[in-house]
């Protein structure tokens, strides 16, 4: 059943071992350990696992992994440039621009595709650009406000002195794999590995 | 707080609800050798923010930072039962909880070091968890104190929290303490979890709800690869595999061998009023909320239906000069989370005793209600609470973690863990209950009202696990058909209502009839849903008070401001009007104002709407505005957030949600059948606090629901001078009304 792929992963060359139609999502999440990009649908409909392909949003849910084969895959764990968020990581925890945060994920990676190709959008490009996307917290104001100012941050910036993101005395940046329950002041799973 | 300004109190003050429930300190507070506070609570993170607010207040009592806080998960083994988080009460009653608790832990830690070091107890203070005197030579912390101060005992009541103004992290918008996980898109969510061992399970759910299991031909199924177990209960069918893709592919070969016998059971979804108002219902008795304070213990006593004398004036009906009435509606509601709802559970070895991991609104009730569909003893069930995406009130968190019970039953000693699929989410959780209201006002020669009569169909807003007698958990009901689930209850008056919440009119009319209905007949699973019928008996007054102005020939907001004695409510309704640009209303064409208000659950937060729509072919929403009063603020940004997520959410509801179905099954099951608003069809919303400092602090989350729908509606009537009566406002149904 299970063939191998080769396809670059947030920047690193990977080889997977599964079916050729297991979606690009389930790879991510249950071979690749990344569970940044969330299930919402399997449908391609709600935006939740989108990823970044060759640069692109997509649905990862909707994509096989044959066609993702020798492709480039950005997750919202590829955002960061090692300790230092992407502008709009950055930008969403200064608006505070998400309840329960399931969607972010997705609306993250698309976000980042719409300021690497429009610097500087305004309000109305970027909700026309996160249309795919469904919140069902309603946090787009907020969501908006934050793309339109990672975008000036980013027309601001020189370039190496983005600080790392500080939000309640916790870093984003650092170790983003893993549950590092210690850093967030809010425990995750609380025992449940020990048990 | 009036607690806080008595000088000295002969008595101990009453301790908080949640601590005479839970008064050993241990079961809320561990402080660790490093200094950090460990803090548990009974309510769960939904995305509301609530654990850093609770942070917040333990971090003011306890004088440390409030990076030393760590909030844990919920726990039915290891923390305090404080019931379901819903209602917007958590921040009033956890809140109320925590600070006590940790006031008393304070002074614990206090007494242990003055008597340690003999620190002057005059001039102790503690700074960032640092003890010390003013002589400052000696000092201690609480870490260093950890392993000598004996939390195992039970408060007191004899210390007080801490006078407000002494705050230091309450009041201020600290940023969520779960949002930088979520925005490096770390694990943290339950469909995250990877347990050790753990299989994956899916079930088989019946093709409609009253369909019945005829056969099932589970042998190849089994031969799958991966499959571990298959499972038939009664017409409760699934699968445990390793691996969530041989799940998935199990389930779908195991749906395809399973024969059904289906049912044509549901009523007409078109008039659903109709099916609503036939009965059999109950009639639910409407206590006049009066002007009691914030939270009283027991509502005034009334007769169901009966006349209420209102502000009395004898007189009133004598001089009514006109008779007005309206009819309005809204269909079944989908909670509609962006994650499909999900659990986790594994059996001791021996099958006595089950562990669960649920996103449940309420882990303790859970766990009995899991004791009770399996005659298992609450204590042989512990249930954890891991997030999810927002639930929005009751949806299928608890039957997901049922789910996993019962397919883990087949494979002890290895967790299995659960994840419906976004049809299952959409056509099976439980839904906001389709409502009707009638409404009848007599007024005078100014068109001022002397009489208001009301009338509200719904079924029940409660079918939480436990209710009626029943686990109420869904596939309880399909491994015993022969025990059919009771019909959606509704919570008591003193717990804000259900059918009737805000169906009294906070207006200062002379005599008030109010009705509540609740029905005994089932169309579609019903449970609570944001603001229950907040929502609709919110649109329906509200409408109605814009259709009463018009009628009079009033500007709608001075035709309120006539009738509303509440110095609170008035502020919050002017200022939205002021604000929301009330004044440009009839400058522009196919542009319209309109405003909604009201007191949530009579006692809680005040919210005024005023919406700006633009409406031609179909109506867009350009501005909402907020006006809010939630008492004392303690996290202003917080309270902003769940306002303005408020009011989109429930302008989704207004302008685009409804639940389809045929006579069969709910048909609508993906997000092109069950459409929400759109990135591009949101709102500007703006959110302005009114903060009283010396009120209490009430919730915020639901505060909006209605006003936010009034407000629409009314904008809608005034951009086209077309009342749509019955949600959503959709093109059609304006069209329908011209
Ligand atoms: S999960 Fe892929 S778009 Fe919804
Ligand atoms: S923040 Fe909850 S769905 Fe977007």
């Amino acid at each position: 059943m299970g063939q191998t792929f080769e396809l670059t992963v947030n920047g690193e060359r990977r080889q997977v071992e599964a079916d050729a139609d297991s979606t690009l999502l389930h790879v991510l999440r249950e071979v690749l350990d990344l569970k940044g990009a969330r299930f919402g649908c399997g449908l391609g409909l709600c935006g939740a696992c989108f990823v970044l392909l060759d640069g692109r949003p997509a649905p990862s849910c909707d994509v096989p992994l044959w066609s993702a084969a020798g492709r480039t895959v950005t997750t919202v764990e590829g955002l960061a440039d090692g300790d230092v968020p992407h502008p709009v990581q950055r930008a969403f925890l200064d608006e505070q621009a998400a309840q329960c945060g399931y969607c972010v994920s997705g609306i993250l990676v698309s976000a980042a595709a719409l300021l690497a190709e429009h610097p500087e959008p305004d309000e109305s490009t970027v909700a026309a650009a996160l249309d795919r996307h469904l919140c069902r917290c309603g946090a787009q104001v907020r969501m908006v406000r934050a793309v339109v100012r990672a975008g000036q941050a980013k027309a601001d910036a020189t370039g190496a002195t983005a600080t790392r993101t500080d939000a309640g005395g916790t870093g984003t940046g650092a170790g983003t794999a893993g549950v590092d329950a210690g850093t967030a002041g809010v425990d995750v799973f609380g025992t449940v590995v020990d048990r | 707080m009036s607690v806080e300004r008595r000088e000295v109190a002969p008595v101990a003050p009453p301790l908080p609800r949640g601590v005479v429930g839970n008064p050993r300190l241990a079961r809320w507070v561990t402080v660790e050798r490093d200094g950090t506070v460990t803090v548990r609570v009974g309510k769960v993170e939904l995305g509301q923010g609530i654990l850093t607010a609770l942070a917040q207040l333990a971090a003011d009592e306890l004088d440390v930072d409030l990076a030393a806080v760590r909030m844990a998960a919920a726990s039915t083994a290891e923390g305090p039962d404080e019931g379901l988080t819903a209602g917007s009460l958590s921040v009033a009653n956890s809140g109320a909880a925590v600070r006590q608790v940790c006031a008393e832990v304070r002074a614990l830690f206090v007494a242990e070091a003055v008597a340690n070091l003999a620190l002057d107890p005059d001039t102790v203070t503690v700074r960032n968890g640092t003890i010390s005197d003013a002589a400052g030579s000696r000092r201690t912390s609480y870490g260093e104190l950890a392993e000598r101060v004996d939390l195992d005992r039970e408060a007191t009541g004899a210390v007080r929290p801490k006078p407000q103004h002494q705050a230091r992290w309450v009041g201020r918008s600290v940023p969520r303490l779960d949002l930088p996980d979520k925005v490096s898109g770390r694990p943290r969510f339950i469909q995250d979890l990877a347990l050790p061992g753990q299989l994956y399970g899916r079930v088989v759910r019946p093709p409609s709800p009253a369909a019945t299991l005829v056969e099932v031909d589970t042998a190849a199924v089994r031969l799958r690869p991966g499959v571990r177990a298959v499972v038939r209960d009664g017409d409760f069918l699934g699968v445990v595999a390793e691996g969530e893709e041989n799940a998935e592919r199990a389930a779908t070969a195991l749906a395809a061998a399973a024969r059904w016998h289906e049912e044509p059971t549901l009523p007409d979804e078109h008039d659903i009023s109709r099916f609503l108002r036939a009965g059999p219902a109950e009639s639910i008795p409407v206590p006049d909320p009066g002007h009691a304070g914030p939270a009283p213990t027991n509502p005034a006593p009334t007769n169901p239906g009966n006349a209420d004398p209102g502000h009395a004036d004898p007189g009133a009906a004598g001089r009514v000069v006109r008779r007005l009435r309206a009819t309005y509606s809204r269909p079944f509601l989908a909670h509609a989370s962006m994650a499909p709802s999900c659990g986790a559970a594994r059996w001791a070895e021996d099958g006595t005793a089950v562990s669960v991991w649920s996103h449940s609104q309420g882990i303790h009730g859970l766990g009995r209600a899991i004791g009770m569909g399996l005659e298992l003893d609450a204590d042989r069930v512990d249930v954890r609470h891991v997030e999810s995406a927002g639930s929005y009130g009751h949806n299928g968190a608890d039957d997901a973690a049922f789910d996993a019970v019962l397919l883990a039953r087949a494979v002890p000693g290895r967790p299995v863990h659960v994840r419906w699929s976004r049809r299952d989410e959409l056509t099976w959780a439980p839904f906001g209950s389709a409502m009707v209201a009638e409404v009848e006002a007599g007024v005078d020669a100014d068109g001022t009202v002397l009489t208001w009569s009301y009338d509200v169909w719904s079924q029940g807003h409660t079918a939480r696990p436990g209710y009626a007698g029943s686990p109420g958990l869904l596939a309880d009901t399909h491994r015993n058909r022969s025990r059919p689930t009771p019909p959606a209850v509704d919570p008591p008056a003193r717990g804000g209502g259900g059918t009737t919440r805000n169906a009294w009119p906070i207006y200062t009319f002379p005599e008030r009839r109010i009705h509540g209905h609740r029905a005994l007949r089932t169309a579609l699973r019903s449970s609570s849903l944001r603001s229950l019928g907040a929502f609709t008996n919110v649109f329906a007054i509200e409408s109605f008070m814009d259709e009463l102005a018009l009628a009079a020939g009033a500007d709608p907001v001075a035709y309120r401001l006539a009738q509303l004695a509440d110095p609170r409510a008035r502020e919050v309704l002017s200022t939205a009007a002021e604000l929301g640009g009330w004044q440009r209303r009839g400058t522009e064409e196919n542009v319209g104002y309109g405003i909604g208000f009201a007191r949530y659950k009579d006692r809680g937060a005040y919210c005024a709407v005023l919406a700006e729509v633009e409406a031609v072919h179909e109506v867009r929403v350009r501005r909402l505005t907020l006006v809010v009063d939630v008492g004392r603020v303690v996290n202003p940004d917080g309270v902003r957030n769940q306002i303005e997520g408020g009011a989109v959410q429930a302008t989704s509801w207004t302008l685009k949600e409804r639940v389809r179905f045929d006579r069969w099954r709910v048909t609508s099951a993906d997000w092109e059948s069950y459409p929400i608003l759109r990135f591009s069809e949101v709102p500007q919303v703006d959110v302005h606090l009114v903060d009283r400092p010396a009120e209490l602090s009430v919730g915020a989350g639901e505060a909006a629901q209605g006003p936010t729908a009034a407000a629409v509606a009314n904008a809608v009537a005034d951009a086209l001078s077309v009342r749509v009566r019955d949600l959503p406002i959709t093109a059609d149904r304006i069209v329908a009304a011209l």
